[in-house]
């Protein structure tokens, strides 16, 4: 590892990652259990790469993206931001790291204050964490609205002024005020129409290549993942089952969920579209209070079996930089070496 | 804006003349009678003289004619110049109180004062208490300060001032002793004059208790508006972005949530004004503040008609100001209305 090279350098390591939200009921509001929204999540991000985080609503990824940011106080685990450990570090404490890692929210509309300008929006990171003078952040505040495309004399305009596509470029501005090296993307596209998408998309784009960034890019849209990302990560109910390289993955999905997924893309050719042999899903995805016993879809998985049932399968690397979470791969002699190797230790595979 | 100041201004000249006919009819069909109040032994004859006298005796679309004439202009005019000395006064005689033969005007402008001491500064009171209030208990909901300022907001909601005013008076003026810190007079003292400390202190001492009864009613109010709208926009996304930015607590919760919160508050504030001017009915009569309210209530029993009409009037155009007034602040605080 210590030979990989600098751009493979991991910026983000996370272990273990648990955020559970408590529910309380009854007349004294005792607690009652947990709605385990992000279950044991580990993975690393590599610098300079794009992380895509799929999987179907309320299966974690958002909480996920806010946990690594630390805008939730966690449950458990570690999360190691550029070699710091951030896991338990006090919100007081962390202000001060904030300008390294950003976050992109997927609702422009109501993400923005909509009784602060967009100049204002932008300088008050500036106004927190610089020193510049007023001019200075003035003009970095417009430079800013240049990187995101927006036209300098909105500078003075509200929010509800603006289109939701501006809007979103309003929060891309904001979340590169400080120079951040690590963006989570938050769903960034999914309230915007589809031609204004693939405008943020390439926005971001060429921001990474411009600033260097490191995205962490949540998204349902498999499409617009296997666009933009290097790697992809797939969750279900709160857990990582899949993850690998954009190709590896769209080519040869492991996981049973990740296949179902997969076959679930629309097929624009009209030929193709009508022999695509879909993976229907039956049922409805467990409580995420209440999971299963064992593998979380052994509830709907067409290739359940009866160990799936009982035990929790381990999420380890099968192939180097390829990770599953399935008991249909455990028994394979040929990965026994790699379920024993500790998965810190082996090469990141780019995918392409 | 100024154009929508103006339109609105415009279209509250309709309003107000509606509302005026409204109130004047409803008083006229009200039962009661202006010689109720008299000996019984005067004859019918002579109270029929007197009704008369009082102008009772022309038909109702002429009487309301002179009351609106008198009131939104003759009066101005005569306060205009008595004030100002720019022209002679109109020559219409004063619109009178049928129970004090005193111009009501004058009556209304010489008990305003005291309403406005009372009620206005329970109201200011109220407000200044009842804003951290609501902000902490929204900040820490659920806490037990939120739970003791749900509680003391359910009093102030649910306790009606002629009960908690005698609680009052049975606690500090009763049950203390005389000579305590704690002591207050149960009577306000309107003829009081502050011309020194010591007359200072005892303005204010005989302010706590009315002031007391009032400010509990305005904080359970405005307490409760504040932390809903609190509660509404700490949940808001754009909260969560500021916090992603890196601000201090403070800065987060008094410029981002705190701002966006005090747009419906300042908007319920700026309503409850006119009801200051409107003064305090029961809390007036229980402390003996000769204030507007109390006015009122003894115009009422004394089928005192120019003097109820006229204050009814006064509340009804306040009330549209403040409405207006409420709006323009809404239009101010918040850039997404646009009054064009």
């Amino acid at each position: 590892m210590f030979d990989a090279p600098a751009t493979s350098r991991k910026l983000v390591e996370i272990r273990d990652l648990k955020m559970h939200f408590p529910i309380y009921k009854g007349v004294f509001r005792t607690r009652a259990g947990a709605v385990k929204a992000v279950d044991g999540v580990s993975f690393d991000i590599y610098e300079g790469e794009t992380l895509g985080l799929v999987g179907e609503s309320g299966c974690g990824k958002s909480t996920c993206g806010r946990a690594i940011l630390r805008l939730y106080d966690i449950t458990e685990g570690s999360i190691l931001m550029d070699g710091v450990e951030i896991g338990p570090t006090p919100q007081a404490r962390l202000r001060g790291m904030r300008p390294k890692m950003q976050m992109v929210f997927q609702d422009p509309q109501a993400s923005l204050n909509p009784r602060m300008t967009v100049q204002a929006i932008i300088q008050e990171p500036l106004d927190e964490h610089t020193t510049l003078s007023a001019a200075e952040k003035r003009e970095k505040v417009l430079e800013l609205m240049d990187a995101v495309g927006l036209n300098r004399r909105f500078a003075g305009r509200y929010p509800h002024a603006f289109s939701g596509g501006q809007r979103q470029r309003i929060g891309i501005a904001r979340a590169l005020a400080l120079n951040p090296r690590f963006i989570v993307c938050d769903e960034p596209i999914a309230a915007l129409d589809v031609s204004i998408q693939a405008q943020v998309v390439n926005l971001l784009e060429d921001l990474q290549r411009d600033f260097g960034l490191t995205y962490l890019f949540i998204s349902h849209d498999l499409s617009m993942v296997r666009h933009i990302a290097t790697r992809v990560a797939v969750m279900y109910l709160g857990k990582v089952v899949e993850l690998a390289g954009r190709e590896p993955l769209y080519a040869e999905p492991l996981h049973p969920y990740t296949q179902a997924l997969l076959s679930a893309v629309p097929e624009a050719d009209p030929a193709m579209h009508d022999d695509a042999r879909r993976i229907i899903l039956r049922g409805d995805v467990p409580s995420p209070a209440n999971p299963p016993q064992g593998c979380n879809f052994c509830t709907r998985c067409p290739r359940v079996m009866e160990i799936c049932r009982q035990i929790d399968p381990e999420y380890r690397e099968l192939r180097p930089g390829r990770f599953v979470a399935c008991h249909l791969y455990n028994d394979d002699p040929t990965t026994a070496g790699a379920t024993a190797a500790p998965s810190e230790a082996t090469e990141p595979q780019q995918g392409e | 804006m100024l154009t929508y100041v103006i339109r609105r201004l415009l279209m509250a000249i309709p309003t107000l003349i509606f509302i005026s006919l409204i109130i004047f009819l409803l008083l006229d069909l009200a039962p009661g009678d202006p010689t109720s109040q008299l000996p019984l032994t005067i004859p019918d004859e002579v109270r029929q003289q007197i009704r008369e006298s009082l102008g009772l005796g022309q038909p109702v679309h002429i009487r309301y004619w002179k009351w609106l004439t008198q009131m939104v202009y003759y009066e101005p005019a005569y306060y205009l110049s008595q004030a100002t000395g720019w022209f002679d006064p109109p020559e219409v005689a004063r619109m009178l109180s049928w129970q004090t033969r005193a111009p009501v005007m004058d009556i209304i402008l010489e008990r305003l004062p005291q309403t406005l001491r009372v009620v206005g500064l329970a109201y200011v009171v109220g407000v200044l208490i009842a804003l951290p209030i609501g902000i902490i208990s929204a900040y820490r909901q659920y806490s037990v300060f939120d739970q003791a300022g749900t509680f003391v907001s359910m009093i102030g909601y649910s306790i009606p001032p002629f009960f908690s005013g005698v609680l009052m008076i049975v606690i500090f003026s009763v049950g203390m002793p005389r000579d305590s810190f704690w002591w207050f007079p149960s009577v306000y003292d309107t003829t009081l004059k502050v011309v020194d400390w010591e007359t200072f202190w005892k303005q204010v001492r005989q302010m706590v208790l009315p002031v007391m009864v009032l400010a509990l009613q305005t904080t359970a109010q405005i307490s409760r508006f504040m932390r809903a709208s609190m509660l509404d926009n700490l949940g808001q996304d754009y909260v969560r972005t500021a916090r992603a930015k890196g601000l201090t607590e403070s800065v987060v919760v008094m410029k981002h949530v705190l701002r966006n919160s005090m747009i419906p508050v300042v908007t319920v504030i700026a309503l409850g004004v006119p009801a200051i001017f409107g003064g305090a009915i029961i809390t007036e009569q229980i402390f003996k503040v000769n204030g507007i309210g109390q006015f009122l209530i003894i115009s009422i029993q004394a089928s005192d008609v120019p003097s109820v009409q006229t204050l009814t009037f006064i509340f009804a155009v306040l009330i549209v100001l403040f409405n207006l007034i409420a709006d323009v602040l809404y239009g101010i605080l918040d850039p997404r209305i646009r009054y064009d």
